[in-house]
């Protein structure tokens, strides 16, 4: 009888080869760095992805839930003729102010025509991040202007992620509108210029724009609004700065402002 | 590390994958509702405003 070796394959199977100490070590470190990875990956996702969906959501669950009267008087039924949204007529004379409010209320709304017909994003007060950018839209700086008032209505507004309200501020062109509502009134501001800031230059939001701490501000002539955001993208390098200047005012009982009936803007929900 | 993990968990081995893979969306989850929000804070990507 010949003899047949048999491969111990019990052996070679069920036992793994010993590794060594050091190469158990580099494994371990190696699994460390993919999960590490996969981490940062997963990071990115959340912030560029996920933060929008999250404040989109909050976004439109606030401007619901503001209940604020549709504008313009009521339509009757079945008047197919006039059943588009009537047209305020503009106002030159002072406008109404509100006061400020406090921290954190959603007292306003922003359309902007540029920004896409669908476009609208609440205004709260506050520029805190934690509790008013990365959540409720865009935020007013405490203690400058209100809309419509004498000085500079100034807000803040991510570009990137978290609803991004101020993600297309570098498309606005000279004389482009921005109109703002609060409950009873319509502001239409109108773009004037921009310019690419370091965060410290805080006269952009002096109550005349370019005037900067320390500065005697001259009479205050203008309705000004300015709109901060990160410059470049993706990016806390710089700010872009975008002001504007009020061109008129309406109340919201008489209508929606041409502007927005022009660039067929749905205002109100139904 | 995960040679480890899987050794120690029990049961078949579409059990374990399962298991897996229930840890894997419960970190992931963790992730997205606290740990991301908290690092964010300081990892300054879009700071908008202009401070002193």
């Amino acid at each position: 009888m010949s003899s047949v070796t048999v491969p111990p394959r019990h052996g070679v199977y069920r036992s793994r080869p010993r590794r060594g100490i050091v190469s158990g070590i580099v494994g371990v470190i190696g699994e460390l760095l993919i999960t590490a990875g996969v981490l940062l990956g997963l990071f990115v996702v959340w912030q560029l992805w996920w933060t929008d969906v999250q404040a989109g959501r909050e976004h439109a669950q606030i401007l619901a839930s503001l209940e604020w009267p549709d504008p313009g008087p009521e339509v009757p039924p079945g008047d197919d003729e006039n059943s588009g949204p009537a047209v305020a007529t503009r106002r030159e004379g002072k406008p109404p102010v509100m006061e400020e409010p406090t921290d954190t209320t959603v007292f306003a709304e922003l359309y902007v025509p540029r920004f896409g017909k669908n476009y609208v994003s609440p205004i709260a007060q506050g520029v805190d991040k934690a509790t008013v950018l990365d959540r409720l839209g865009i935020g007013h700086y405490p203690g400058t202007a209100m809309p419509g008032e004498l000085g500079n209505f100034a807000t803040a507004g991510h570009r990137t992620t978290y609803g991004k309200p101020y993600h297309e501020v570098a498309d606005l062109k000279e004389g482009d509108p921005l109109v703002v509502r609060t409950e009873d009134t319509w502001y239409v501001y109108r773009v004037t210029d921009w310019e690419i800031v370091w965060p410290w230059q805080v006269e952009v939001i002096s109550a005349v724009p370019g005037v900067k701490p320390g500065e005697t501000l001259p009479k205050l002539t203008e309705r000004y609004m300015t709109m901060t955001a990160c410059h470049p993208m993706y990016s806390a390098a710089q700010r872009y700065i975008v002001h504007g200047v009020l061109d008129y005012w309406a109340p919201v009982s008489e209508g929606v402002p041409a502007e927005l009936v022009d660039a067929g803007v749905k205002v109100g929900r139904d | 590390m995960y040679g480890l993990i899987w050794r120690t968990l029990p049961g078949p081995a579409w059990f374990r994958v399962l298991v897996l893979l229930l840890l894997a969306a419960a970190i992931v989850l963790a992730c997205f509702e606290w740990v991301f929000p908290w690092v964010s804070e300081y990892v300054p990507l879009n700071e908008n405003t202009v401070e002193v």
